[in-house]
């Protein structure tokens, strides 16, 4: 965004970079998991949303898709997959988080030290190129047009990205919205409900389409 | 008359066509140069030949460069590519001081080219040495890796590695290719162009040219791998289970189709064991094509019912995404880049053995229309994620990324 009246719609391009830290068990996953940047937490919680991917995925983080289908322990697979990265506070306490489930694992079950995966877990990081979409939202009605018509790539940025970049958290529509005045406060509320954890980026799309087209009413330039 | 990039625009959307203009944008002063070892023949060229015109349609200036050498160099190549895939292979002093000789020669003669630009892109060992010679370059070097090498030789990548090491960057398909390198390492998955004479639509008059040129059957199933006559293609290990399902499909046809790339001495051993293990079976053909048989190819892939590409080693596997993209399900080996593409029961199937290609191959011609809803989940999750377009926005992305290394948001201008 560049002033508190206009939108600007940025959009932005995704590439992983490889760390060169690998981990073929639960303790190799833990003592890299000690190393890797924030950035690499990040990107296992929050990357897979914008790289390929067939199947609705079975756990929304990577390293509960690991420990279950190549360590296969469903228990810390359940446990890892329920951390919710939105509500910690830092990406440092996802890290701690991350780190107290499988310390106790190691503790609870002494197989775990030792079982090796079928195949070895990769820690990635990834760099985000964020460029004008030459899209502009002038009013808030906008956002009803708009919304459905930006790339998914484009959500991602400003719904997912956003809660990293902004010092308070939330998304730049909310911001947006907030700058404008408190008119949309009911409708900034219902943005902050929506879990983006659980949904793909079309989906995220379709609710935040659902959520500005019921407010403002749809099709309305 | 239509630019390129109308033209994938008609395919991929117009979003993505604007994405790759806006990436662009900050470069367009910049010169690039992507430097292989073969003009025709094999994945990279062909790779090369439509991400070139694109880039300079995007306004970047980029040229493509093929460096040369004698029968000994390319012989020093295939090892050392066979050897970053696990083989053991000895390669001796004299044909390394042939591939460093070869590398410097090259280095002169594209040294007013490879010293102005400011990304260059070097792709596979072939030319990977010229770096060597290149001690004040002023743009950044990338080595781009095709290669599945997750477990490469250690004396062999100990050599290129010392070499590999003085790029700025280097590029794998997938993270479980990367090694410990002191420079950032870029996944970026290749891609295949939908316009190109192996993938566009054929006329279907041109497409069931193919049943006479080969004298196949039409009206019988008709399964198809293509690929460089390579033992890690495992062509024998088709042949194989094409056997046991042709005891329970007795109709079956398998046709094999390979050429040889200009760098790949091995090919030509391969072919004769492949031909040997066919033996006088009249429903197997075993095609050497010429490398340029695109069409052909194309039309192939479109006569099978099922494409198979049962590799044990794989960089990426094109031909499954050429296949996908045909809407065939593809049985594939369970390694490299074909897991990336082949997802079991969606866009077909992984194995491990010549027993389980025949047992998915009688299950797909049994489930017909099984068969045909993967093969409309293959095309779309290629149209998704394995075009071209999404190649060259990575290759974008990655060139404003090296500029900042460190930093996880680069915001534009």
């Amino acid at each position: 965004m560049t002033d508190t009246s206009t939108f600007l719609i940025n959009d932005c391009a995704l590439i992983s970079i490889a760390t060169g830290q690998k981990a073929m068990t639960l303790a190799e996953l833990r003592n890299n998991l000690t190393l890797v940047s924030l950035d690499s937490i990040y990107h296992h919680f929050w990357g897979g949303l914008l790289v390929p991917r067939f199947e609705e995925r079975e756990f929304n983080n990577d390293f509960a898709g690991w420990v279950r289908h190549s360590l296969r322990d469903p228990v810390l697979a359940e446990r890892l997959a329920a951390i919710d990265p939105s509500a910690s506070d830092s990406l440092e306490d996802l890290r701690h988080e991350l780190l107290d489930l499988i310390e106790e694992r190691l503790d609870e079950n002494e197989n775990a030290e030792w079982t090796r995966g079928y195949r070895q877990f990769e820690f990635l990081r990834s760099q985000l190129v964020v460029f004008d979409s030459n899209r502009r939202m002038e009013k808030p009605e906008d956002l009803a047009v708009q919304i459905p018509l930006l790339s998914t790539s484009s959500i991602f940025y400003h719904f997912i990205d956003a809660r990293r970049r902004l010092d308070q958290g939330g998304d730049d529509f909310s911001l947006w919205l907030t700058g404008l005045g408190d008119e949309h406060q009911g409708l900034c509320a219902q943005l902050g409900a929506i879990d983006p954890y659980f949904s793909s980026l079309s989906q995220l799309r379709t609710e935040l389409t659902v959520l500005f087209q019921g407010y403002f009413g749809g099709g309305l330039s | 008359m239509t630019s390129l990039l109308e033209s994938y625009a008609a395919i991929t959307g117009n979003d993505v066509i604007d994405q790759l203009r806006q990436l662009a944008k900050p470069l367009l002063n910049m010169k690039v140069v992507h430097v292989n070892s073969t003009k025709v023949g094999g994945g990279v060229a062909e790779i090369l030949e439509k991400l070139v015109p694109l880039t300079n349609e995007l306004g970047i200036e980029t040229k493509w460069e093929v460096i040369s050498g004698e029968a000994g160099f390319y012989e020093c190549t295939k090892s050392m590519h066979n050897a970053l895939q696990g083989d053991k292979e000895h390669i001796s002093p004299q044909l390394l001081t042939l591939y460093e000789e070869t590398n410097l020669a090259n280095a002169e003669k594209l040294r007013s080219v490879l010293d102005e630009a400011d990304f260059v892109f070097i792709h596979d060992p072939q030319p990977a040495a010229l770096i060597n010679h290149y001690p004040n370059r002023r743009g950044k070097w990338i080595w781009r890796c095709h290669i599945d090498a997750s477990h490469p030789y250690r004396p062999v990548w100990k050599y290129l590695q010392k070499t590999v090491g003085c790029y700025d960057a280097s590029i794998f398909s997938l993270p479980a290719f990367a090694q410990p390198l002191q420079h950032p390492q870029y996944i970026i998955p290749p891609s295949i162009d939908p316009l190109s004479d192996k993938n566009i639509d054929l006329p279907p008059e041109e497409a069931s040219r193919v049943y006479n040129e080969f004298n196949l059957d039409p009206d019988r199933h008709l399964i198809v791998q293509v690929s460089r006559y390579d033992r890690f293609k495992d062509p024998v290990g088709v042949i194989r289970a094409y056997q046991q399902a042709k005891k329970f499909v007795p109709e079956l046809q398998l046709v094999l189709a390979g050429g040889t790339a200009t760098d790949d001495p091995e090919g030509a051993m391969v072919l004769r064991e492949v031909r040997e293990a066919a033996g006088d079976d009249p429903d197997i053909h075993v095609l050497l094509l010429p490398p340029d048989a695109h069409r052909t190819i194309n039309a192939l892939q479109r006569a099978a019912d099922i494409v198979l590409q049962k590799s044990t080693k794989e960089g990426f596997g094109l031909t499954v995404t050429e296949a996908m993209w045909k809407s065939k399900p593809v049985i594939g080996g369970d390694t490299g880049g074909i897991r990336l593409q082949v997802v079991n029961y969606h866009t077909g199937f992984l194995v491990h053995t010549p027993e389980g290609a025949a047992l998915r191959i009688r299950y797909l011609l049994h489930q017909q229309e099984m068969l045909t809803q993967i093969g409309a989940k293959a095309k779309s999750y290629v149209r998704e994620n394995f075009l071209i377009t999404r190649h060259l926005r990575e290759y974008l992305t990655l060139m404003m990324g090296l500029q900042y290394e460190s930093q996880y948001r680069i915001k534009l201008g």
